[in-house]
């Protein structure tokens, strides 16, 4: 049960994942499947943030050391803290020795990417449910099925 | 003086970090059933904004404080309103579903959800420094923004020089969704819309005939089996 | 926004049913406008950039055509002009990597930009940051014209 502790959060996310992909599955309305299929991206974000989580860290935004022992919110600076100085500021950075932890980065740009990927589909899927409920005069999957088999079948539109 | 690592390692502290996010979980739960049950189309859409938003709520909990500030502006903004405009020209409520198409739905869905909690167990333990995914080149990256770039914001570096490629295909895809858009609704809202006069007489787009104006003809077996 | 032509003025009684929204977003949208930039070129020092400043500007101008009206916003921000802008923000990420090309490194790799590496990495930074920042500003809001303009089939009382 321990272990269930440790790993709240992909539980919490598969049951989001799971609601979200079942709005997609059972509904008819386009627009509540476009509803659904945005909750459930959502919650794939939430999946790949919280594994880049890192329990005692920052955000990976470094913080920079200004050379009299203490960073800029004043905290006085360990012993043996990892600094690097070469050319311009130097920054404090993870290692052996130092205190300081930074949350992966590397989930964050993924992410970032996925985000905006995500909206520019959306908005794509909206504009193709505007355009279908110009020419079917509904935006429900089974009225447009039958309009489509009536369509097929006399072969033309009136 | 740790002042950093004491004040995380302390256990006060960790409860009440715990107690906000078993908060937003529950909310976020909760927001999402709601969407399952709602059938007014202006409440799915807001009710989707605020799963967003409380998103981006979450994310900052999580140290991800870019990608939050992405979510909540794109998320719980602009999405929010491009899908209100979408629904303004479309539909205001969604009919209820049949009983059956819910039950199958279901199905698939406890199924998958099965298979993926049967593999969580074998999943790192949450905010593990020792992971594999937060092991190798993920944390690299620190050390080399220090070195290369300067700047301190890393995500920022990864982004636009060490991973520049794949954010040039992201600017080219936003790129053609707008495209796409545009071809689909036209600039100033005339894609698809013509005028027309054969023989004298003037017809355009809305009265030209379409399949709404087709009468059913389907036998009422086909009817019923199309309803499922 | 279902007749992009109606202006928005005053009712029956002449007194006007929007001037605390009219008043309170003329003040918002230039600063919404500033916290954009503010945003995009302290990206660097802090979480922000290319992608949040550019949702942040379309939502200015979006939040212009809410409460002015859509002929309004198009004749501040003319759909020409963002047409040219989506493809403006695209050549000018392209365009950096092909400079890069040009002065003798890769695709794509700003060390060559400047005498110094570190600098050129930053300003290689700045020029696609940039770029995205125009691409995804004039495309969220040609999107919204095109949701915007399109008029509806039934009136908003038929429903």
């Amino acid at each position: 049960m321990s272990d269930l502790f440790l790993q709240y959060n992909y539980i919490i996310v598969i049951i989001l994942m799971m609601t979200g992909l079942y709005i997609v599955f059972a509904s008819r309305n386009l627009i509540k499947k476009l509803a659904g299929l945005s909750v459930f991206q959502t919650s794939v974000f939430l999946l790949y943030i919280t594994i880049g989580k890192v329990s005692g860290g920052q955000p990976p935004i470094l913080i920079e050391d200004k050379g009299y022992g203490a960073d800029k919110d004043g905290h006085a600076l360990l012993e043996g803290t990892i600094q690097t100085a070469a050319g311009g500021a130097s920054y404090i950075l993870p290692g052996p020795g130092s205190d300081v932890l930074y949350s992966n980065p590397l989930p964050h740009v993924l992410i970032l990417t996925a985000i905006v990927v995500g909206v520019a589909t959306l908005s794509i899927g909206l504009a193709l449910t505007v355009r279908i409920r110009e020419v079917y005069r509904t935006i429900e999957e089974d009225e447009i099925e039958a309009a489509d088999f009536v369509y097929n079948l006399e072969g033309t539109a009136d | 003086m740790n002042l950093i690592a004491a004040a995380a390692a302390e256990p006060a502290f960790a409860v009440p970090v715990l107690l906000l996010d078993i908060c937003l979980m529950a909310l976020l739960v909760v927001v999402a059933f709601a969407i399952v049950r709602m059938r007014s189309l202006f409440a799915i859409v807001m009710l989707q904004g605020v799963y967003s938003l409380v998103c981006a709520v979450w994310f900052v909990t999580l140290d991800a404080v870019d990608v939050a500030f992405t979510e909540a502006a794109v998320g719980a903004g602009v999405s929010t309103v491009l899908m209100l405009s979408a629904m303004l020209l479309a539909d205001r409520k969604s009919t209820p579903v049949p009983m059956r198409r819910q039950f199958g739905a279901l199905m698939v869905v406890v199924l998958a959800g099965a298979a993926m909690l049967y593999a969580v167990g074998d999943m790192p333990a949450f905010g593990d420094v020792n992971s594999p995914a937060n092991a190798y080149v993920g944390m690299d990256f620190i050390g080399k923004t220090a070195e290369d770039i300067q700047i301190p914001n890393v995500v920022t570096a990864v982004l636009a020089s060490y991973r520049g490629y794949d954010t040039f295909g992201e600017v080219v895809v936003i790129f053609s969704a707008g495209l796409g858009v545009l071809l689909l609704l036209g600039l100033n809202g005339n894609a698809g819309r013509w005028e027309a006069k054969p023989n004298g007489q003037v017809i355009n787009d809305r009265t030209a005939p379409s399949a709404a104006n087709v009468e059913d003809i389907r036998t009422p077996d086909q009817k019923a089996e199309g309803e499922t | 926004m279902s007749n992009p032509e109606e202006k928005l003025g005053v009712d029956e009684f002449g007194r006007d049913p929007h001037v605390l929204l009219r008043v309170i977003a003329k003040f918002l949208i230039p600063l919404i406008a500033l916290f954009a930039f503010y945003v995009q070129f302290h990206g660097d020092y802090g979480p922000g950039g290319g992608f949040q400043a550019g949702v942040i500007l379309a939502a200015s101008v979006i939040l212009y055509a809410l409460i002015f009206g859509l002929a309004e916003a198009k004749k501040a921000f003319p759909p020409r002009l963002i047409r040219y802008g989506m493809t403006l923000g695209v050549i000018l990420y392209g365009g950096t990597g092909v400079v890069n090309l040009i002065l003798g490194g890769e695709f794509l790799n700003y060390s060559n930009l400047a005498s110094d590496s570190i600098a050129g990495q930053h300003y290689g930074i700045l020029a696609v940051e940039l770029g995205v920042l125009v691409t995804v500003t004039t495309v969220m809001i040609a999107i919204f014209y095109a949701f915007g303009s399109r008029q509806p089939e039934t009136s908003d009382e038929d429903w």
